[in-house]
């Protein structure tokens, strides 16, 4: 048995090896020879990562922009996301089971759909070209609105009636007692906003068009041309913006896991 | 001076309270969501050019029964149905297998199949698209020169399996692990007496797996067919990114959103783009209310 899960966990990684192999060779060879397992070491070498690293090109400035768009995204909707599901969560209102039913609708629609009138509709408000445009229309997260509402309500509400009777205001209630208390259900979901963030593709790729403001993957995305005369960079700064996320998934495996699959089984 | 603090109190009231916390999703939800959706229900009657938009009726629908509809649906259908062929049984075994406690290296297995779906899809595809290079160097072709095979173009080539064979490895490698991870969290939900108390009736580990295990996992199993069949109608990236761009050879990779793509941005038609997207939104909604149905997620979510 452990025979069957070694051979899929070397199928697994190969895709990775086999990218990290090919970084360390001349672009160039990977057009003639196509990408395979060599592990030849006389034509390795750092040579694309440190060419990456020179700054003769646009990628740090892609990185930057991933790490913005990511940082400002992800602290966004979780902030918004929580503050909607408190309402949800802690009160009973008119329509609150209508409403809660439009946050489901939402989960169930490609985005793909809308994407066309979305795009005219940022023209017409003056998002287009701007992190905004890219972060706004999902700063209300479906999934994180119905994580978070999962999440509280296993939090008994004597604390709410507690803060109400100490005299905090219901935003007081939210803000300093019930906000501190979700911090495990902010790991995962941020973990989630975050890595759908920072590989975000199609979304960024029509609202975002100058050169300077494109994000990693449109930015890597424009690189691969049939002539492949930039896959010195590609082949690395792809390498190089996966490595990250890798580790910080090796440190945090358990909120990754938690974080990733938040949509499926409640319990 | 009262009116004005009664006014100023107002939000703090724990009448309207509720709504102040809801209202950032009203709004998101009311302009970023249901005018979209109505602007596209309304285009979708329409011929839209800059400048003049004329209504066509139900011309753009009637537009739809040509070819390379017919192509991208075709396509999206078998993807849908071959990944659900294999995304649910094999990680279902696998999460069955490295639960079985006999099994050492439990958490390095789920971390490693896990790997690949924090991979971008631009990462991911381009590294797949060279595995499936046509060249007799590529890493798919180099290996099954071994086995005596000539090199194959995987990509658009003249059989229509090989397209799917790639899209369909690619798929299967990024979504095994995640739902390795959801099986595994369902696994740890059911309650060991039920199979100390099927090792008493004397049950094999086979009539175990088949009357405990899979029928307790049906929840799981109903959420991984939702999401399935949700991905597989709206691929669109893993096919842009294998052929690098939204063309290819004979409609292999052309996918419904592909489809929308081409015509809503390539070819500014955006009458007919959104004629596309109302039919897929109809279709997708109608699966999905199907499977809540019968899965009662509705009542589990309330």
């Amino acid at each position: 048995m452990i025979l069957i899960f070694i051979i899929m966990a070397v199928i697994t990684l190969t895709p990775f090896i086999s990218i990290f192999l090919a970084s360390l060779r001349p672009g160039k060879e990977l057009m003639r020879q196509g990408l395979g397992l060599n592990f030849d070491t006389s034509v390795m070498s750092f040579n694309n990562y440190a060419y990456l690293f020179s700054g003769q090109t646009d990628y740090f400035t892609w990185y930057k922009n991933s790490v913005v768009i990511t940082a400002v995204q992800t602290v966004l909707t979780l902030f918004v996301s929580a503050f909607v599901s408190y309402g949800f969560a802690m009160y009973d209102f008119k329509f609150k089971n209508l409403l809660f039913t439009c946050v489901l609708f939402i989960m169930m629609i490609p985005m793909e759909i809308i994407m066309l009138p979305l795009f005219q509709l940022i023209i017409r408000i003056r998002l287009i070209d701007t992190i905004w445009g890219v972060i706004l229309p999902f700063v209300a997260g479906p999934l994180p609105i119905f994580f978070f509402r999962q999440f509280l309500s296993g939090i008994p509400k004597d604390f709410v009636d507690a803060g109400r009777v100490d005299g905090c205001t219901e935003y007081g209630i939210f803000f300093r007692i019930i906000m501190p208390q979700m911090k495990p259900a902010f790991a995962a979901m941020g973990i989630f906003v975050g890595m759908n963030s920072w590989n975000n593709f199609l979304w960024p790729m029509i609202v975002l068009n100058s050169k300077h403001k494109l994000t990693l993957p449109i930015g890597l995305n424009a690189l691969i041309t049939p002539y492949g005369n930039n896959y010195d960079v590609l082949l690395a700064g792809a390498v190089f913006s996966v490595i990250p996320v890798i580790i910080l998934f090796l440190l945090f495996q358990k909120y990754f896991i938690a974080g990733m699959t938040a949509g499926g089984v409640k319990g | 001076m009262k009116l004005k603090n009664w006014i100023k109190s107002l939000p703090y009231s724990q009448k309207i309270a509720p709504y102040v916390f809801i209202s950032p999703f009203i709004i998101v939800f009311l302009l970023f969501f249901i005018y979209p959706v109505i602007s596209t229900v309304i285009m979708s009657f329409q011929k839209v050019v800059p400048g003049q938009t004329t209504f066509v009726g139900l011309d753009n629908f009637k537009n739809l029964l040509n070819n390379d509809f017919k192509k991208a649906v075709t396509n999206n259908l078998i993807y849908t149905v071959t990944t659900i062929a294999v995304v649910i049984p094999v990680p279902l075994l696998l999460a069955v297998c490295l639960n079985s406690g006999k099994m050492r290296g439990k958490n390095f297995f789920r971390a490693v199949l896990f790997l690949p779906s924090l991979v971008s899809i631009v990462v991911a595809g381009f590294t797949f698209r060279l595995i499936f290079g046509e060249l007799p160097t590529a890493l798919l072709n180099s290996i099954i020169s071994h086995l005596g095979i000539k090199p194959i173009k995987w990509l658009g080539g003249p059989a229509q399996w090989t397209t799917f064979f790639a899209l369909l490895t690619l798929c299967c490698w990024r979504w095994t692990g995640v739902n390795v991870v959801y099986y595994l969290s369902g696994l740890s939900n059911i309650p060991n007496e039920l199979y100390e108390a099927a090792d008493i009736d004397g049950a094999g580990s086979m009539q175990k797996l088949r009357y405990i295990t899979i029928p307790l996992l049906r929840p799981v199993t109903v959420y991984i067919l939702t999401i399935s069949i949700y991905g597989g109608m709206a691929m669109f990236l893993e096919s842009y990114m294998l052929f690098n761009g939204n063309r290819s050879p004979g409609g292999a990779g052309l996918t419904i959103i592909g489809y929308l793509y081409r015509l809503g941005w390539e070819q500014a038609n955006i009458g007919y783009g959104s004629a596309i997207g109302l039919t897929l939104l109809i279709f997708t909604l109608g699966i999905n209310i199907i499977m809540l149905k019968y899965a009662g997620l509705f009542k589990k979510g309330e």
